[in-house]
């Protein structure tokens, strides 16, 4: 595959993630944030969304699976992680986590545990997804070529 | 016309992503940045330093030294400890620091807390994620602030007070009932 055909897949596949919800309009502005001075800050952002969201799954997991449990310190995990994944533009993640601070507020434990495999979920394949992403972007540098910088969506 | 030093800009946030969000945000506008993990640690950083025995109303919190130059303040509302809207009103209170404009951000829109962010002396209230189109409203601010003797620049504030109000009321029309608020 020559460097074009890698660019034109990785533009393809941004698209099919955004069409698919995965990602939203914040993930745009990451990329709009990142330049040569700073070639890395999508990934750097994104690797700390990755450790901060399993630390917070743990935590939730934790909280949840205690016989008293503390809805708001769960409420609170809940809380970051919709924040996190708001700024980086995961967007069924943060649905996610809507929906599970709505149980939260009513103490349904058993809701509560269906929204965190929900959440699990959509974090595994969000994170699957970026770093098939981040793995063509380094393809395309390997081959000597540059990530593009203009996403039409005409197509 | 413009001044060439930069302008230097606190931000305080307890999230680390947003921290580098908003880092990146500002220093792509040509501001300086300062990025704290707690509106504590922003006093500090200001050179206010809570006095815990304090037993006599005071204005102003002991002030240790004025040789940081901050011209904004940009905030999280929501963070373990003092709140950015505590921190608003600190520096609201302290005789040095009320002129320096601050900024609240919020992830969640919740119009009574913006009105009260508003009516405490934020100059704007942004809502998480923030984006450049909102860094790039800070710049008059600070254009203001800088300077802050000329009356004329104050009827501006009080106009633009109102009209931030009046912004305020419109976005918050619709879903009055609905008010959800953390600590």
């Amino acid at each position: 595959m020559d460097v074009g055909q890698m660019q034109r897949q990785w533009i393809d596949y941004t698209k099919s993630l955004f069409l698919e919800g995965f990602l939203d309009g914040q993930f745009l502005q990451l990329q709009q944030l990142q330049d040569e001075n700073n070639p890395d800050f999508v990934v750097e952002v994104v690797s700390l969304f990755f450790e901060d969201s399993e630390r917070l799954l743990k935590d939730l997991t934790f909280a949840l699976n205690q016989n008293g449990v503390d809805f708001k310190k769960v409420d609170a995990h809940v809380h970051q992680l919709k924040g996190s994944s708001s700024s980086i533009g995961a967007q069924r993640v943060k649905n996610a986590c809507i929906a599970f601070r709505n149980f939260c507020e009513e103490q349904n434990t058993d809701a509560c545990l269906r929204c965190l495999q929900q959440v699990k979920q959509e974090y595994c394949l969000v994170k699957n997804k970026l770093e098939t992403l981040f793995g063509l972007e380094q393809q395309i540098v390997a081959a000597g070529g540059s990530i593009p910088t203009e996403l039409s969506f005409s197509g | 016309m413009a001044l060439e030093t930069r302008f230097h800009v606190l931000a305080v946030d307890d999230s680390l992503i947003d921290r580098m969000l908003i880092e990146r945000l500002l220093k792509t506008s040509s501001f300086n940045v300062t990025t704290v993990d707690s509106a504590t640690k922003a006093l500090k950083f200001l050179g206010l330093v809570e006095d815990e025995l304090r037993t006599f109303e005071t204005s102003v919190a002991s002030e240790i030294h004025q040789d940081v130059d901050v011209n904004l303040i940009i905030t999280d509302y929501c963070m373990p400890g003092m709140t950015g809207y505590d921190l608003l009103r600190k520096i609201k209170e302290s005789k040095s620091l009320k002129n320096i404009p601050v900024v609240i951000m919020s992830s969640e829109n919740v119009p009574s807390r913006i009105n009260r962010c508003l009516e405490e002396g934020a100059e704007e209230f942004f809502l998480k994620p923030v984006q450049q189109a909102d860094v790039n409203k800070l710049k008059p601010h600070l254009m203001k602030s800088r300077n802050k003797g000329d009356q004329d620049q104050e009827q501006e504030q009080d106009q633009h007070f109102h009209n931030k109000r009046k912004d305020m009321e419109a976005i918050s029309s619709p879903n009055k009932t609905r008010l959800k608020c953390s600590s």
